[in-house]
C-alpha cells in the first residue's frame, strides 16, 4: 500500500506526479494499492481529479477543498488525512501562485499577501505535516519550490524570495528530521508548460512538460534525493547564475 | 506558453493560435470569448487530420488536449467515460494491462477521442466493427446557444449523428463514452503474403478478411506494367493467451524539418521495391506486440517532416464495390505514371456496418491511401486526374486528410452537408468548411 497526502493537488504539476504514481503501480505488476488524499481550493477541480485517478487505478481517492491560506483550517484536514489514509507515506506540497512581479513592486499589499500565500502558508504546512511524519517515523515530504529562489532576479523576486524562504526551511527541517526516519525533499522545478505560466513567454528548449517533471520528481523520491532540479540541466544553469559576481549581476536583466 | 499550431500535412501553412481549456467548467467561457474576440473558433486535438479540416476559420482553436481525465471508468463492463483530449494511447496504457482494447482505432494512436469522433476514424477492422464512432454511445457536447447537452441515440439524436464525423463543427464534445473490447493478450497473430496484382488482392480480402478480424495492404504504388497493382497482404487477430503488456516508449524522432523532402522519385522507387522483397511469397504466420501491427508509424515521431518545409498531402478515397476493381487499378496507373507517390500506400477493404454519423466517410467498397510530397503539380495535375476516377466511380474523399477537393465534389459525394451545415456551432468553423460549402 503506497498513501500519497497531495496538497494543491489541482496544479497541473501535481496531477501529472499522482498519474506518475500510478503508473509505477502498475508497471510493479499492480499488486500495492494507492490512496491518495487530495487537497485543494476547488471542490468542481478535486472531484474531477479525484474521478481521474479511480480511473486510473487508485484505490481510493479522497479529497477535501479548503482554502489554504486559512491557517486555522490546516490541522483540520491534515487530521482528516490521517483518519483516511492511516499512515502517509509521501506529502507533496505544490500549493502556490505565479505572482505578477511588476505588481508587486509597487503594491505593497500585494507583494505581502503574495508572500504569505507562497511562503507563510507553505511554512506553517510544513512545520504541522512534519508533525506527522515526526511521529510516524518514516515517510518523505517532497515540497515544490522553484529554481527562482536560487538567487534574487529582478523579473521575479518576490516569488523568487518566497521559494527561498521555503528552501532554506527545507533544508533545517530536513536536517532536523531526518535522525527520525523522515526525509524532506526541496523539488526546484525550471520552466514548465502549465495553465501556471500560460501566456508567459519562455524559451522553448529549457521548457519541460508536466509529465516529465513528474517523471523525474517520482525518481527524485525514490532515490530519496535532498535537492532535485528538474530537469537537471537547471541545477547547472543556476550554478552559473550564482556565480555571477554581484556587481556584474545587477547590470543584467536576468 | 503557446506555439502555433499546424496540420499534420503541415498544409495549408495557416500557423494556428492555440487557446487551452484544462478544465471541462472552462469550455463554455472559452468559447464564448473566442467568439466575441475571433468570430469563431475550432475544437483542436491533437493535430493529426491532415489538411485544413482541423484548422479554424479565424486561425484561433480552442485547444482541447489538457482536458485528458477519466470521469469513470468500468474496467468489468469495458466501459470508460473520458475527457476529449485524452489520446487513445493514454486510454490503452491503462486499458491493456486490464484485458481491453479499443473497439477500432485508426493507424496511429496520437489521435485524440474528441478527435476520432470527429473525424469517425476506421481502422483495420471496419469490416468486422465499422467506426470509431459505431463504439461511442453517448457524448456531452457544449454548444454556444444551448451549453452542455447529453447526446446519443435518444437525446438529441440529431446532434449525435451530426457530431460523429461532424469535424468539430457541431459544438465542443466535454466528455465522451466509449465501448471497449476484450483482449487475452497484448499480441497479434498475423499472416502476411505478397501479392502480384490488384485481382490478387481482392482474392485475398476475400478470403481473409471474414476469418481475422484486422486486414489491410500495402501496394507498391510505383509499380508499372507486369507488376502493376503489387503489394502485401496482411491479416491478424489478437492472440487467445499470452501477457497483457502496454506498449514501451522506445521511438525515434525527426528531430527537426528539412528544407527539402527526403522522399523522391529514386528513394520511392528503391524503397518501394526493397519493401516488397522483403516479404514471403507464399503466405508466412507469426506474431507481433499490438504496436507495430497496428501502429507502425508511431514509432517514429514527427514523421511528417521527412516531406520538408512544404509538407505533405494524403489522397484518401472509398470507391463502391462495383468500381472498385476497376476504379484502384485506374488509380494506381495514373499514380505509377506520373512518378509521386509514397511508402504508405494502403489499400483496405471496407465493410458493410453503418455509422450512426451523418457525413462518416467509409462506405461498403476499397479505400485507398496514400501520401504525396507537396509540389504545385499536385493540384494542378495528378489530383484532378485522381478526383475525376473517383467521380466516375461513384466514390468520395476522406476530409480528415484532405487539402484540395472542390467544393461541388464534396457537396455532390456528401449529400447530408446541409444537415451538419443546419447544426452548426455559429461559433465554430473550419478553414475546410468555409473551402468546401461556402
Amino acid at each position: 500500500m503506497k498513501r500519497y497526502l497531495v496538497i494543491g493537488a489541482t496544479s497541473a504539476i501535481a496531477q501529472a506526479c499522482c498519474r506518475r504514481w500510478l503508473v509505477k503501480q502498475q508497471d510493479g505488476g499492480g499488486a500495492s494499492p494507492v490512496e491518495f488524499f487530495l487537497v485543494g481550493r476547488s471542490a468542481e477541480k478535486l472531484e474531477q481529479v479525484a474521478a481521474d485517478l479511480l480511473g486510473r487505478g487508485a484505490q481510493t481517492a479522497h479529497w477535501k477543498a479548503v482554502d489554504l491560506n486559512e491557517m486555522a483550517s490546516q490541522p483540520r484536514f491534515l487530521e482528516e488525512a490521517q483518519a483516511a489514509l492511516g499512515t502517509i507515506d509521501v506529502a507533496l506540497i505544490a500549493h502556490g501562485t505565479l505572482p505578477d512581479q511588476k505588481h508587486c513592486e509597487t503594491d505593497a499589499d500585494t507583494a505581502v499577501r503574495e508572500f504569505w500565500i507562497n511562503a507563510v502558508v507553505t511554512i506553517a504546512l510544513l512545520t504541522r505535516v512534519a508533525d506527522i511524519f515526526a511521529a510516524q517515523g518514516s515517510g518523505v515530504i517532497a515540497v515544490i519550490t522553484s529554481v527562482a529562489g536560487d538567487r534574487g532576479r529582478p523579473s521575479n523576486y518576490l516569488y523568487g524570495s518566497a521559494k527561498a524562504a521555503v528552501s532554506t526551511f527545507c533544508e533545517g527541517l530536513r536536517a532536523r528530521l531526518c535522525r527520525q526516519g523522515v526525509h524532506v525533499m526541496d523539488i526546484r522545478p525550471g520552466f514548465v508548460d502549465t495553465p501556471m505560466t500560460k501566456g508567459l513567454k519562455l524559451p522553448g528548449l529549457l521548457v519541460s512538460t508536466p509529465d516529465r517533471v513528474a517523471r523525474l520528481i517520482a525518481a527524485g523520491i525514490d532515490r530519496k534525493k535532498n535537492v532535485l532540479y528538474v530537469p537537471k540541466y537547471w541545477a547547472l544553469i543556476l550554478w552559473i547564475i550564482r556565480s555571477i559576481p554581484t556587481p556584474i549581476f545587477k547590470r543584467l536583466s536576468l | 506558453m503557446n506555439s502555433e499550431l499546424l496540420s499534420w500535412g503541415r498544409y495549408p501553412h495557416f500557423p494556428q493560435t492555440p487557446h487551452s481549456v484544462s478544465w471541462r467548467s472552462q469550455v463554455g467561457a472559452t468559447l464564448e470569448t473566442l467568439q466575441r474576440t475571433a468570430g469563431t473558433t475550432l475544437p483542436f486535438g491533437n493535430g493529426r487530420s491532415y489538411g485544413d479540416s482541423c484548422l479554424a476559420e479565424s486561425d484561433h482553436v480552442l485547444s482541447m488536449r489538457l482536458l485528458d481525465r477519466f470521469i469513470a471508468a468500468d474496467w468489468d463492463r469495458g466501459v470508460v467515460m473520458v475527457e476529449p483530449g485524452m489520446t487513445l494511447g493514454e486510454l490503452l496504457a491503462l486499458a491493456v494491462p486490464k484485458g481491453w482494447f479499443l473497439r477500432v482505432t485508426p493507424g496511429t494512436r496520437f489521435v485524440t477521442v474528441g478527435g476520432a469522433i470527429a473525424n469517425d476514424v476506421h481502422g483495420k477492422n471496419h469490416h468486422r466493427q465499422g467506426t470509431f464512432g459505431c463504439h461511442v454511445s453517448r457524448f456531452g457536447l457544449w454548444r454556444s446557444e444551448q451549453g452542455l447537452l447529453n447526446c446519443s441515440a435518444q437525446e438529441n439524436p440529431d446532434l449525435y449523428r451530426a457530431t460523429i464525423g461532424g469535424l468539430g463543427l457541431t459544438g465542443i464534445i466535454v466528455w465522451a463514452e466509449i465501448h471497449l473490447a476484450r483482449i487475452n493478450s497484448s499480441r497479434i497473430r498475423f499472416v502476411t503474403e505478397r501479392f502480384d496484382s490488384i485481382d490478387e488482392f481482392f482474392a485475398l480480402s476475400d478470403e481473409l478478411d471474414s476469418t481475422y478480424e484486422f486486414s489491410v495492404a500495402w501496394v507498391d504504388c510505383t509499380a508499372k506494367g507486369s507488376s502493376a497493382g503489387r503489394g502485401v497482404f496482411s491479416a491478424g487477430e489478437f492472440a487467445n493467451d499470452g501477457a497483457l503488456s502496454a506498449s514501451g516508449d522506445r521511438k525515434i524522432t525527426v528531430p527537426v524539418t528539412p528544407p527539402f523532402s527526403l522522399i523522391n522519385k529514386l528513394s520511392l522507387r528503391l524503397f518501394n521495391a526493397a519493401y516488397w522483397r522483403r516479404h514471403p511469397r507464399k503466405r508466412r504466420s507469426g506474431s507481433a506486440g499490438y504496436e507495430p501491427f497496428l501502429y507502425p508509424l508511431d514509432a517514429i515521431l514527427h514523421w511528417n517532416r521527412i516531406y520538408g518545409r512544404k509538407g505533405f498531402q494524403q489522397y484518401q478515397c472509398v470507391l463502391p464495390p462495383d468500381a472498385a476493381e476497376s476504379g484502384t487499378k485506374a488509380l494506381l496507373q495514373t499514380i505509377a505514371n506520373s512518378g509521386n507517390g509514397s511508402f504508405l500506400a494502403v489499400l483496405k477493404r471496407f465493410g458493410d456496418l453503418r455509422s450512426p454519423g451523418l457525413l462518416s466517410f467509409p462506405r461498403p467498397g476499397v479505400t485507398l491511401a496514400l501520401d504525396f510530397r507537396n509540389e504545385p503539380r499536385l493540384e494542378g495535375g495528378l489530383f484532378p486526374r485522381l478526383d475525376s476516377i473517383v467521380r466516375d466511380a461513384g466514390g468520395r474523399l476522406y476530409p480528415a486528410k484532405d487539402a484540395h477537393i472542390g467544393a461541388a465534389d464534396f457537396r455532390d459525394s456528401y449529400p447530408e452537408w446541409r444537415e451538419l451545415e443546419r447544426l452548426r456551432d455559429p461559433a465554430v468553423n473550419s478553414r475546410f468548411w468555409k473551402r468546401v460549402t461556402q
